[in-house]
């Protein structure tokens, strides 16, 4: 069954692990980030990133499973595993994977026109231009298709106003995806349009938001009389949601997705960020104790539950035993084991989580981290919207009503802040 | 289970979904609640006759798998037991017939093999201990050696299907404190076993003491020591892969069950499958079942590769097991309601078998303190 224009896999990986021993600086632990580096560091970082991503498109492992001809690889999935495996040990350009690579490259792949994509996904994989996702809407929580922000079309021109929320690191990126409502007197989701917009421009002011472990990566914009080329439309004029359907698909699948490097062993849809519950375990002084030990055996089996759960139900999608839907039942799942994984950390930690000399600073951030547990099961869309995914389109059960279907957009009641 | 089979093992599978659904209807396993033995030896040669004790064991030696995996081809049979909550020594005889397949002497292959295989003899492995020694691992059953025999005392419980063996496979020390294990005749003077009580309605447990039983030097099974230690550890992998499959199929029958219910109860003129309440609860239920059958298959193709991971797997494989397979089916019972609470109802077969597996074979708390030794074992090679 093999295609013989496409490079066999063993060949594949014996060229790229000569080329990455030869090219790729080896990994360096001092590099992963602790969420609390100054605005300098921060953009010294996505520099390094971009040359990483540079690297990796001069030798020809870029964009593995996208097509040769806008500057990918025009590879396989099975490629783009191997290059996940390879890549262990080697940095990579961690920063510009997601929401870049998938879904907004993904995205632009699939609907873009040939001049879309000859413009900007070579641009993706030589690290020039780094995009975000503007889709959520301080009025909206996870309805994107209830978007506000307007674009009226004026000759040529769209003129763009209103306010999108939760991009992260809008303030170093380049580009956004951005989804906009051009048509107010037709039922929600056949009023909008997906627009390519260039982040730092006039007319858009990049508001920074603190959470609650002191990251300012997320960003609220807003924009004000913002003109753009119709040339900048991806998809046709209040077709929108067909592009934000795909658009969403890709980023429930953020998990199982072969658009983008995850280094193997990282865990799919697993924090990488977590600290391993052994060593925090052993930081606390907590292996001696058999209710510590038993909650490092409980997180390990929750990890590995989560990683296995996600390759498997990845695979079902990927051979059509399942349908898109089923890309929630992931969700649901690291959603869910990612904040047991919080907590038990949380409790590992003890008393040092809450009150903790400069000795115990990591035992101290699980506390913070463990204020922020629901974000995994909030961002990338409530894990609820997963739960309503799987029961109504996965398992067929009987949909919710709802009062936004069948009426004009600007007669769907909505929340009293962006009335 | 595995989502690619082939189509030797789907016919496997649905071969023994068929004689389990025909032999063992719930009101059947209703109706032998009482019965001190629980299945029938007919019934057992039967599925003999199917394949279900010759998959661990190589063709020279008289067995034979379906795929070439073994393991994994057991544990389509395991679901099944899970789906039907069957009866019969499905964990216990097989771990039993794989370990004189991987152990022992021509002489004990060429006497027991034969009939292990063809489920005329049934063997019961003697493992788990009563307190004191009844955390996982814990042994404390002697085998004293005396003018080349050896003189066994100790109590050995829950011994599975014990009230049917024909042989046992004793698990004790030696006098060096090593692992060593021996293959005794159920009828061998000082064995005795008195059945226990339990929760599960088609599956036996019996008390086995042994008391000074002399058995001579060629009932002792492989090599004692650590030889011994590694063989009990495939016996155990051997056990916990099936009981995982067997819970992942507890699951399955349960929301099947569940689906319908939800899907055909109404009440306020809706029926329960419209509540978002119950849809979410649902969806997570659903999860939990493709992520109860991703650990199992992993743990069981670890297990089949015998690769240094397997321990790990298996134990994972009980902690995560061990929790949502109960919860999950606990959710099941809550969705029926009250009906859900009753002997009738088929619901409670399902759980009872899941929470039989949920702490046979180690708990999850024993299971989950292993995992954390093995994963400082790990760093300390890796170091």
């Amino acid at each position: 069954m093999a295609d013989p224009d496409v490079e066999d896999l063993d060949s594949f990986r014996h060229r790229l692990r000569g080329w990455l021993k030869d090219n790729m600086p080896p990994a360096d632990p001092r590099l992963v980030s602790n969420g609390n580096s100054s605005d300098e560091e921060e953009l010294a970082e996505i520099a390094r990133n971009r040359k990483l991503q540079r690297l990796l498109f001069d030798g020809g492992f870029a964009g593995i499973i996208f097509p040769k001809e806008y500057g990918g690889a025009g590879l396989t999935p099975a490629h783009q595993e191997v290059l996940n495996e390879e890549i262990v040990g080697y940095q990579y350009p961690s920063r510009i994977q997601v929401p870049t690579f998938s879904p907004c490259a993904a995205v632009i792949n699939d609907f873009g026109t040939d001049e879309q994509k000859r413009t900007h996904l070579p641009a993706i994989f030589k690290g020039e231009e780094i995009w975000m996702q503007f889709l959520s809407e301080p009025g909206g929580g996870s309805d994107v298709a209830g978007a506000q922000t307007g674009a009226v079309r004026d000759g040529d021109e769209w003129v763009l106003n209103g306010s999108k929320i939760w991009t992260t690191g809008a303030w170093w990126s380049d580009w956004g995806l951005c989804l906009a409502r051009t048509n107010w007197d037709v039922p929600k989701h056949r009023g909008l349009s997906v627009f390519m917009l260039r982040i730092h421009q006039p007319g858009i002011e990049v508001n920074r938001i603190e959470m609650l472990n002191g990251s300012r990566e997320f960003c609220q914009e807003f924009m004000t009389d913002v003109r753009l080329p119709d040339s900048d439309r991806i998809g046709e004029v209040d077709a929108g949601w067909t592009v934000g359907t795909r658009w969403m698909y890709h980023e429930k699948s953020l998990g199982i997705s072969y658009h983008f490097i995850r280094p193997a062993g990282s865990m799919r849809g697993v924090n990488p960020r977590a600290p391993a519950p052994l060593t925090v375990a052993r930081q606390a002084g907590r292996l001696d104790d058999p209710a510590g030990r038993q909650l490092v055996g409980e997180a390990h089996a929750l990890k590995l539950a989560g990683q296995e759960a996600s390759a498997r139900i990845g695979h079902a999608i990927g051979a059509k035993r399942f349908n898109d839907q089923a890309a929630g039942l992931s969700r649901i799942i690291t959603g869910v084991i990612n904040a047991q994984l919080a907590t038990i950390n949380l409790k590992l930690a003890g008393v040092s989580a809450v009150a903790w000399d400069d000795a115990d600073e990591g035992l101290g951030e699980l506390g913070v981290e463990f204020l922020m547990r629901q974000t995994r099961q909030i961002s990338g869309g409530t894990i609820e919207m997963s739960r309503n995914g799987v029961s109504e389109k996965f398992l067929g059960m009987p949909r919710e009503a709802r009062r936004d279907n069948d009426v004009a957009f600007r007669d769907v009641p909505r929340s009293a802040s962006s009335r | 289970m595995q989502l690619e089979l082939t189509a030797e093992q789907v016919f496997f599978a649905e071969t023994t979904r068929k004689f389990l659904t025909d032999t063992c209807p719930t009101s059947r396993l209703r109706e032998r609640r009482d019965d001190p033995a629980g299945f029938d030896r007919d019934f057992w040669r039967q599925g003999a006759d199917l394949g279900w004790t010759s998959l661990l064991v190589s063709e020279e030696d008289g067995g034979g798998s379906v795929s070439g995996q073994g393991v994994v081809d057991l544990t389509l049979v395991a679901f099944e037991f899970g789906r039907q909550a069957a009866p019969g020594p499905l964990t216990t005889a097989n771990v039993v017939t794989a370990a004189v397949a991987r152990a022992g002497t021509a002489e004990q292959k060429a006497e027991l093999l034969p009939d292990l295989l063809a489920g005329v003899r049934i063997g019961s492995w003697a493992y788990a201990e009563p307190r004191p020694a009844d955390r996982l691992g814990a042994v404390g059953l002697r085998a004293t050696r005396r003018h080349g025999e050896y003189v066994l005392n100790g109590r050995k419980a829950p011994a599975e299907s014990a009230g049917m063996a024909d042989l046992f496979l004793v698990t004790a020390i030696d006098d060096d404190g090593g692992l060593i294990q021996f293959l005794v005749p159920a009828g061998t003077a000082g064995v005795a076993v008195h059945p226990m009580h339990t929760l599960d309605v088609a599956r036996r447990f019996g008390h086995v003491v042994f008391d000074d039983v002399t058995v001579p030097a060629s009932a002792v099974l492989g090599d004692p020591g650590p030889a011994g230690a590694a063989d009990v550890e495939r016996q155990l992998q051997i056990a916990l892969v099936i009981q995982l499959a067997e819970m992942v199929g507890t699951m399955d029958r349960g929301l099947e069950l569940t689906t319908d219910w939800l899907f055909n109860r109404y009440s306020f003129g809706r029926p329960l499958a419209s509540y978002q309440a119950l849809k979410h609860r649902f969806a997570d239920m659903r999860a939990w079942l493709e992520a109860g059958h991703a650990v199992a298959d992993a743990a069981a193709q670890h297990v089949q590769d015998a690769s240094d991971r397997a321990g790990e797997y298996v134990s994972a494989g009980k902690s995560f097991l061990g929790v949502y397979a109960l919860e999950v089916l606990q959710e099941c019972v809550q969705f029926h309601g009250g009906i859900g609470v009753t002997f009738e109802h088929d619901l409670h077969l399902y759980l009872r078998r899941a929470v039989l597996d949920s702490q046979l074979y180690g708990t999850i708390a024993d299971h989950r303190e292993r995992l954390t030794s093995i994963l400082e074992g790990r760093e300390h090679s890796d170091g």
